[in-house]
């Protein structure tokens, strides 16, 4: 039997996890350097799954199989395309920078017991959470992948509800009160669409007798799985009402800009750039792969879904007074983007929206993590607060600025590639979609300069005065991510390479074909 | 040979690497370096240009190819230059006035702690602009594109502090991605249509796809060349801008990068000529910012913004030339480039009177200023001349054969454009006599400020000056060593392709019209500002005039309806949000699920009880799942 090696990619912050929630109490700063080792050696593995995957090879590699429940044929199964691939990296790397970022964000304060253990919990927790995303860009089947979808909801709660962003406006019991609603409002929302996607799992099960994702396709591709229209539709619908909940799309949005307003900037990276991937990641996989006619059939619907979410996700930022929220409502519409990008079914396209759910992340981890550290020299989040910091923290507004500029797609930083991907693969099969979504770059550029101005510009505000630049350790986070940006920007051929070939497999369930160029078409 | 082309834009971007990056330790050096490192890409640009003289017409294009910048299935991007004639134009002009103004601005931002950063900037930009007239392919050419709009934003609102920098670098950015959203769909229906978006592939394929199709790109590139070259209806950026500091205002909003629309359309002209409707809106767009920008021109009693209206007046004219097809695009550029000498010599001018007056930019408050800055009299003044079309300085020369290709048109088009353009020239000769009278002729008209100080003009130092005698020298003879022989058309041609314009009336005629119309547009400059003193406090002045002064309203239009009707807009849509769209999910969801009761709970505060309870029923799933493997 050849090394586990998905496997122990997500064992590793699992154990991890429980680790450094067994460190003592006063020993805090032991659980946090623990915390951080151990997402360095996940980070190491991931960049081992990405030199070992072979792109042009088979289109599921390093796969694992075990019998799990075998009454019901659910198995452990894991392997991963290039979509998985650059998925996996992407958290790997993101998740180093959220311990650092929030290193302080769980400290004791002045009030709390000796025995204050929520620091070994909140690195514990995120630790559990990769742990679990990774897992689930892994699993190859559709049980397993459930399991993990539903669970990763549990340390996110806690994460949201038991470690809110110390600034905030209002008493603390007030703070304390909206922080509970955004965490329940989080798990609400995703348990609903988990339950009917658990519907979905069985109804599928009744249908093909098991849960592999791989025996499931090939079978409905050579045709002894045959699915009534009608049965293929609700199974794809209700797969998809999940994914679009995490996603999120539009009008399943409203939990994400509660979620990340109340929680600490790191964990609403995580929320954004990391857990929310796996909704647009299992749209491609599951329900292109398991159902690829539904799919052709819910796609007009899904477009316009993605567009109003673009639109509305853009103009809504537009209107925010708070820092936090107006980044959600910025991913709202990335968001958009993303879907659109898998729906338009074109390579292009579906390039650009695995491209997008990597640089996505990236660059709202770059944006979110500077305004988290803004925010807590501050104490507030409200953007009327501040005005001028761009005089006394110059390094802070410049890197401010860079991560705002790539959430506005500009060229030469990572996101344009995906983003232009996106709409040039849209506009050649629905044309009017591709013109409309571009008026995305407009509103992207509006609400960030706004942003920009107003915090960063004009008079020093008296309560800014003091501010202090960018520390070493905000460094470290900050300038690893905007290296990375440039680099993909200019150069973005080592994530297409792995992505490229597993596009054409999804292109293929769906039997979809890119649209000829007219000059070429006509010869 | 065509290895060095890389090394055109690599040099002045290590500059911004290493200014933006280097920290305080390089302060002392950080212009040195930055100027040194525009300086190096001119001389390269020279050494290449004595290289392409050196061979024949047809064989003068190099390319290189670097690498494939984005490759997905059926898209390739690659980051590849092409170096012909017409590239090889805005190399020179890009590199050259750059350098020049990067030597202006060591004296000029001398005293500004954030030197080095603007060296910084200056650097960024030029190695953005060079990107742009590189690029092998229009994906290449759009990132260009927004680097000179990143470099235009940063150094707009270079003095960030006020507010009013603040807004102008945000419009200007806004306003041109306006435009790049046209660049965008462009590129779209470009690869829809050929597949492919590099020059060579699209352009020679243009009568193999429907003219509708390349009406349609015409258009999309003509709303791009909008944005970027202020013309109407996306000018409104342009006047704001100059709040950066006026080096700035030279390299940038007057000699190169607003004049990349131009560059744009006159690159495309392939897709133009087979697009006749899209040409006729590109020369419509020309002649009414000509007409537009020389009005606004005429009313400002700010230095810097009467000079933004010219500017804008005068990237009409390019525009409108290179609307005309192949009897318009060489004169597009001859003008673009004659305007790249005069009017960044007349910005540099204008900050040399402000760096001698405190920073006041308000002709009214100068008045005599000859007698205190005679080297900046005399640049200004040649560069003044060549403006208004003076007999043999340069823009007489392209400004002419524009008014002349104009009534080459034909037809009663001809006629409405050909008299367009003489009106333009009267009134350029009005704005620039008012500007010239107000600020160096007359009495003196200033006085202290608020805390007492007077100002005390006096010349600038040599850095400053030597900049500006030397673009004097181009204001003044360019135009004629570009003519004589016709020497500008043969070097283009090959690129752009030209024909000879027949008007119906003799050049002859059109030229004598030409300096008529210039004299008179002066004499009644005379009669109003060198006659009469000059009032310091602006007159109530018409209806137009005072319609001219706000930018013919423009800005008042944009600011009731995209500005309050978007505030509006998503005021309510915030609105709409909280209440609507997330009580209907959530009132559906407590109905479907029976969750109504729950859902109360909640909101009384009964969260945790609540969220346990789901807890338990996930708890009990998962272990439900792993209890099976048991059984």
């Amino acid at each position: 039997m050849s090394f586990p090696l998905l496997t122990v990619t997500a064992a590793v912050p699992a154990v991890g996890a429980i680790l450094t929630a067994a460190v003592p109490a006063a020993r805090r700063t032991a659980a946090k350097w623990l915390a951080l080792l151990v997402s360095l050696a996940t980070l190491v593995l991931a960049a081992v799954v990405f030199v070992r995957f072979e792109p042009g090879g088979e289109r599921y590699q390093l796969t694992e199989s075990h019998s799990w429940i075998k009454d019901f044929g659910v198995r452990y199964e894991l392997g991963v395309d290039g979509i998985g691939v650059a998925l996996i990296a992407l958290t790997a790397l993101l998740i180093p920078f959220i311990v650092l970022a929030g290193w302080h964000d769980a400290d004791p304060l002045e009030t709390s017991s000796k025995r204050w253990r929520p620091t070994q919990g909140f690195f514990a927790l995120i630790l559990m959470v990769e742990a679990m995303v990774i897992l689930s860009f892994e699993a190859t089947d559709v049980f397993l992948f459930y399991i993990l979808f539903e669970a990763m909801l549990i340390p996110m709660y806690f994460l949201i509800g038991g470690f809110g962003d110390r600034a905030h406006s209002g008493s603390d019991e007030n703070a304390a009160a909206q922080r509970s609603y955004a965490a329940v409002k989080f798990l609400l929302y995703n348990l609903v669409g988990g339950l009917i996607m658990l519907a979905a799992v069985i109804g599928l099960y009744v249908v093909a007798g098991n849960f592999s994702l791989t025996e499931i396709a090939e079978a409905r591709a050579n045709g002894s799985l045959e699915m009534a229209t009608s049965t293929e539709r609700w199974l794809f619908l209700g797969f998809f009402f999940a994914f679009a909940v995490k996603a999120p799309l539009w009008p399943l949005h409203t939990w994400l800009p509660n979620a990340m307003g109340e929680a600490t900037a790191p964990v609403a990276v995580l929320i954004t750039a990391v857990v929310d991937k796996v909704g647009t990641f299992a749209m491609l996989r599951f329900c292109l792969g398991l159902f690829p006619e539904a799919s052709k059939w819910a796609t007009p619907a899904i477009v316009v879904l993605a567009l109003i979410s673009i639109v509305y996700g853009a103009l809504l930022a537009v209107g925010q007074r708070d820092i936090k929220r107006l980044v959600a409502y910025a991913s709202i519409s990335h968001f958009g983007f993303i879907v659109l990008g898998i729906f338009a079914m074109t390579t292009q396209g579906q390039s650009g929206a695995t491209l997008y759910m990597v640089n996505h992340g990236i660059s709202t981890a770059a944006l979110m993590l500077v305004a988290g550290f803004l925010i807590s020299r501050r104490g507030s989040r409200l953007i009327a607060d501040y005005g001028g910091v761009q005089k006394v923290a110059p390094v802070l507004a410049g890197t401010f600025l860079i991560g705002g500029l790539a959430t506005l797609s500009l060229p030469g930083l990572a996101p344009f590639v995906s983003e232009f991907l996106v709409l040039v693969g849209t506009y050649a099969r629905y044309p009017v979609a591709g013109v409309i979504a571009t008026t995305g770059i407009v509103l992207a550029a509006l609400y960030t300069l706004v942003l920009y101005q107003r915090t960063m510009t004009g008079p020093v505000k008296e309560e800014v005065r003091e501010l202090p630049d960018l520390r070493v350790r905000e460094l470290a986070v900050v300038v690893p991510l905007i290296a990375l940006l440039i680099f993909l920007g200019v150069f973005p051929k080592p994530l297409t390479d792995v992505v490229n070939p597993a596009v054409q497999h999804t292109m293929s369930d769906v039997q979809q074909k890119d649209p000829q160029p007219e000059v070429e078409a006509a010869k | 040979m065509e290895n060095l082309i890389a090394l055109l834009i690599g040099a002045p971007l290590l500059g911004a690497a290493v200014l933006l990056l280097g920290g305080r330790r390089l302060d002392k050096a950080g212009h040195w370096i930055g100027t040194l490192l525009a300086a190096v890409s001119f001389v390269i640009g020279l050494a290449l240009f004595a290289d392409m003289l050196g061979r024949s017409a047809d064989d003068r294009a190099l390319y290189q190819r670097l690498y494939t910048w984005i490759p997905v299935e059926g898209f390739q991007a690659d980051i590849a230059f092409q170096l012909d004639q017409l590239s090889m134009t805005f190399v020179l002009l890009i590199s050259g006035v750059g350098t020049l103004i990067h030597v202006y601005s060591i004296g000029y931002m001398e005293h500004d702690e954030r030197r080095r950063r603007f060296f910084g900037y200056l650097n960024l930009f030029v190695a953005a602009m060079l990107l742009l007239v590189l690029a092998d392919n229009y994906l290449l050419l759009y990132f260009g594109w927004e680097g000179v709009g990143l470099a235009s934003y940063l150094l707009i609102g270079f003095w960030q502090h006020k507010p009013s920098a603040a807004t102008a670098a945000k419009k200007a950015f806004l306003v041109n991605r306006v435009g790049d959203m046209g660049l965008s769909i462009a590129i779209m229906i470009m690869f829809t249509t050929f597949g492919t978006f590099a020059f060579g592939p699209v352009l020679g394929a243009t009568g193999e796809t429907s003219e509708g199709k390349l009406t349609a790109i015409g258009l999309m590139l003509l709303l791009a060349a909008c944005g970027k070259s202020a013309q109407v209806p996306l000018q409104s950026w342009l006047g704001d801008a100059m709040e950066g500091p006026t080096p700035v205002s030279a390299l940038i909003h007057a000699a190169t990068m607003v004049t990349a629309g131009v560059y744009l359309i006159v690159r495309s002209a392939d897709i133009f000529n087979a697009a006749p409707d899209a040409q006729l809106v590109v020369v419509v767009v020309g002649a009414v910012t000509l007409l537009f920008g020389a009005i606004v021109g005429c009313a400002k009693d700010d230095i810097k913004k009467a000079l933004a209206g010219s500017t804008m007046s005068q990237i009409g004219y390019m525009i409108l030339a290179a609307g005309l097809g192949p009897i318009g695009y060489v004169f597009a550029i001859m003008h673009l480039v004659t305007h790249g000498f005069f009017k960044a010599g007349l910005f540099l001018g204008a900050g040399s009177v402000m760096h001698g007056m405190n920073d006041e930019v308000d002709m009214r408050k100068y008045g005599g200023l000859r007698k205190y800055m005679p080297v900046t009299f005399v640049t200004f003044g040649l560069g003044y001349l060549a403006i208004i079309g003076f007999p043999g300085l340069s823009g007489f020369f392209s400004k002419d054969k524009i008014i002349e290709a104009a009534f080459a048109k034909g037809g009663t088009e001809g006629w409405i454009l050909g008299s367009v353009t003489l009106l333009g020239a009267a009134i350029t000769a009005y704005y620039m006599t008012r500007v010239m009278l107000m600020t160096f002729f007359g009495e003196k008209r200033w006085q202290p400020d608020a805390e007492g100080h007077e100002p005390h003009p006096h010349e600038s130092p040599r850095s400053m000056t030597l900049p500006m005698i030397l673009l004097a020298f181009g204001s003044v003879f360019a135009g004629g060593l570009f003519s004589i022989g016709d020497r500008f058309v043969k070097w283009l041609e090959p690129v752009t392709s030209f024909e000879h314009g027949h008007p119906p009336i003799s050049a002859g005629a059109i030229t004598s019209a030409t300096v008529a119309v210039m004299v008179v547009g002066v004499g009644i400059a005379y009669l109003q500002y060198g006659r009469r003193p000059v009032p310091v406090v602006a007159p109530r002045g018409s209806l137009l005039t005072r319609a001219a002064r706000r930018d013919l309203l423009q800005d008042d239009f944009n600011h009731a309806v995209f500005v309050r009707g978007g505030t509006h807009l998503t005021r309510s849509l915030v609105y709409v949000d909280h209440t609507l769209v997330d009580g209907v999910v959530n009132g559906t969801a407590a109905s479907v699920g029976g969750l109504s009761g729950r859902l109360r709970k909640l909101q009384n505060g009964y969260a945790r009880s609540y969220a346990v309870s789901m807890f338990g029923g996930t708890a009990v799933l998962i272990a439900a799942t792993l209890l099976m493997r048991a059984v």
